[in-house]
């Protein structure tokens, strides 16, 4: 059970996430056109819900198309695996082709730190150079980036304070779609 | 987190920590099947693999599995250094970690030489071997391989065959086995039975075309004719022939069994060339999960700092 002390702020009304996800989209199309050499790739564990709606979205938007979709594990990548306080679990990691000359899509749901996208980063090279590698997120942390990284494409800014969490869940994960942040 | 600073033996472990290194694994083996099999996880560790025992499928195992977790290794044995001097086993450690190193990985022919170690120092050590004791990763790696092949062992025959007194598979085994909830049966001449095994709850049996239709998996262990200073048993040929695994016992079972063997094998003693090579054997499965297994048992013992 939540505490009674836990605050809670919806990033999103009701029905404002799907434009978004759709105005990404769209923004997916303006830069990619035909998808041809691009690839999408999400960032397990809590970014391939998203991943994987983004991908059925675009699929939906442009019907012939078939844009390889795979799903990244950086656990073994992390620069903080040692020095966490709780065990890091890895997840499985399923990419069936290699991003060789791809443009690559890197999905995640919150950008915060930036550390795990330069994990991605170093873990994607497994699988080839790509071409280039473009971030979209759905929540973009701003203020407390450690690393130089920044998202091509983003769903919303939000100023979060350190002691507060950025949670998103979407229905693919069980339950209701909700983006929002809560404070203790 | 593993609920143990190390891994001496499978009697020390939970049923949560084998779990864990089995998921854990799992990501691993798909890591190792990759193009390029290396990942930067154990960068800034540095492990020991300490030899005071003749090995080659263990230590090429762990030290594969340590480069692909990118850690820093140094490798002992003892043929060729100052233990021939006479030194102790506390200070040839000492001297070792007095080098800055992070993990140890031993095998020893001393049973408890690991648990002693593991009161003296700081350093994570992970049981490659300790006599006649246990040898943990090898029976994680069996079961890994059990479980990848039928789903789960809870409720699995599982048989253990062969020389059971001097083996250090066995036990860590029967360990394993049963805490995952498979049913365990050891079979083997009288001779090459501990005096107690009654005592760790499995069956025994003499009889080796009982067991093979009892069994779901079989693990053939190796006759080792170097601990063979006493008779244990007539001639070869008569162990071959009362306790060796034939394409013809393998039928007479009727049902689809496994067979897995530790290594090395004795083709045409404990097991027929046949065999070995047959569709029913999963060696060099159990192998290739050896990586991967020792990868996670480091790997999550290493987090733990």
């Amino acid at each position: 059970m939540d505490s009674p002390l836990t605050q809670r702020l919806d990033l999103f009304l009701p029905g404002q996430l799907d434009v978004t996800l759709l105005r990404l989209c769209h923004q997916l199309i303006e830069h990619h056109v035909d998808f041809k050499s691009s690839v999408m790739m999400a960032i397990q564990p809590r970014g391939v819900y998203l991943g994987r709606r983004m991908h059925a979205l675009i699929q939906g938007l442009i019907p012939d198309l078939h844009m390889p979709y795979g799903e990244l594990d950086v656990t073994f990548f992390r620069d903080d695996v040692r020095r966490h306080a709780s065990p890091l679990i890895a997840n499985a990691t399923k990419i069936d082709f290699l991003v060789e000359g791809k443009r690559v899509i890197l999905v995640d749901d919150v950008l915060y730190t930036g550390r795990t996208i330069r994990a991605a980063l170093d873990a994607m090279l497994a699988f080839g150079r790509p071409a280039s590698v473009e971030l979209l997120v759905l929540v973009d942390r701003k203020r407390q980036r450690e690393l130089p990284v920044e998202a091509m494409y983003t769903g919303i800014s939000v100023d979060a304070l350190p002691d507060e969490k950025v949670i998103v869940r979407l229905k693919e994960g069980g339950g209701e779609d909700s983006v929002r942040i809560e404070s203790r | 987190m593993l609920s143990s600073r190390h891994l001496l033996g499978i009697q020390d472990i939970t049923v949560d920590d084998i779990g864990l290194i089995f998921k854990t694994a799992s990501e691993f083996k798909e890591v190792i099947n990759r193009p390029i099999k290396k990942v930067p996880s154990l960068r800034d560790v540095t492990v020991a693999n300490l030899f005071f025992e003749n090995s080659t499928r263990t230590r090429i195992s762990f030290e594969l599995a340590q480069k692909r977790l990118s850690a820093d290794t140094i490798n002992f044995s003892a043929s060729s250094s100052s233990v021939k001097k006479g030194e102790t086993l506390l200070d040839t450690v000492n001297n070792i970690l007095a080098m800055k190193v992070d993990m140890i990985v031993m095998r020893h022919p001393n049973p408890g030489a690991c648990v002693f170690l593991s009161r003296h120092i700081q350093a994570r050590i992970v049981n490659a071997g300790d006599g006649a004791h246990e040898h943990p990763t090898q029976a994680l790696l069996d079961c890994f391989s059990l479980k990848e092949k039928f789903g789960t062992l809870q409720g699995l025959n599982v048989a253990i065959i062969g020389d059971i007194l001097h083996s250090r598979v066995a036990l860590s085994n029967i360990y394993a086995l049963q805490k995952l909830g498979a049913k365990v049966r050891v079979c083997g001449p009288p001779t090459l039975m501990p005096r107690f095994i009654h005592g760790l709850g499995v069956e025994v049996s003499h009889d080796l075309a009982d067991t093979l239709s009892w069994a779901d998996a079989v693990n053939m262990l190796r006759i080792q004719l170097e601990r063979q200073d006493v008779r244990y048993f007539p001639t070869l040929r008569e162990y071959t022939m009362q306790y060796g695994l034939t394409m013809d016992r393998l039928h007479a079972a009727k049902k689809d069994l496994v067979v897995m063997h530790p290594g090395p094998i004795n083709r045409g003693v404990e097991i027929s060339a046949e065999v070995a090579d047959s569709s029913s054997s999963i060696i060099l499965e159990q192998v290739e999960n050896g990586v991967a297994v020792r990868m996670a048992v480091m790997y999550l013992l290493a987090m733990g700092n």
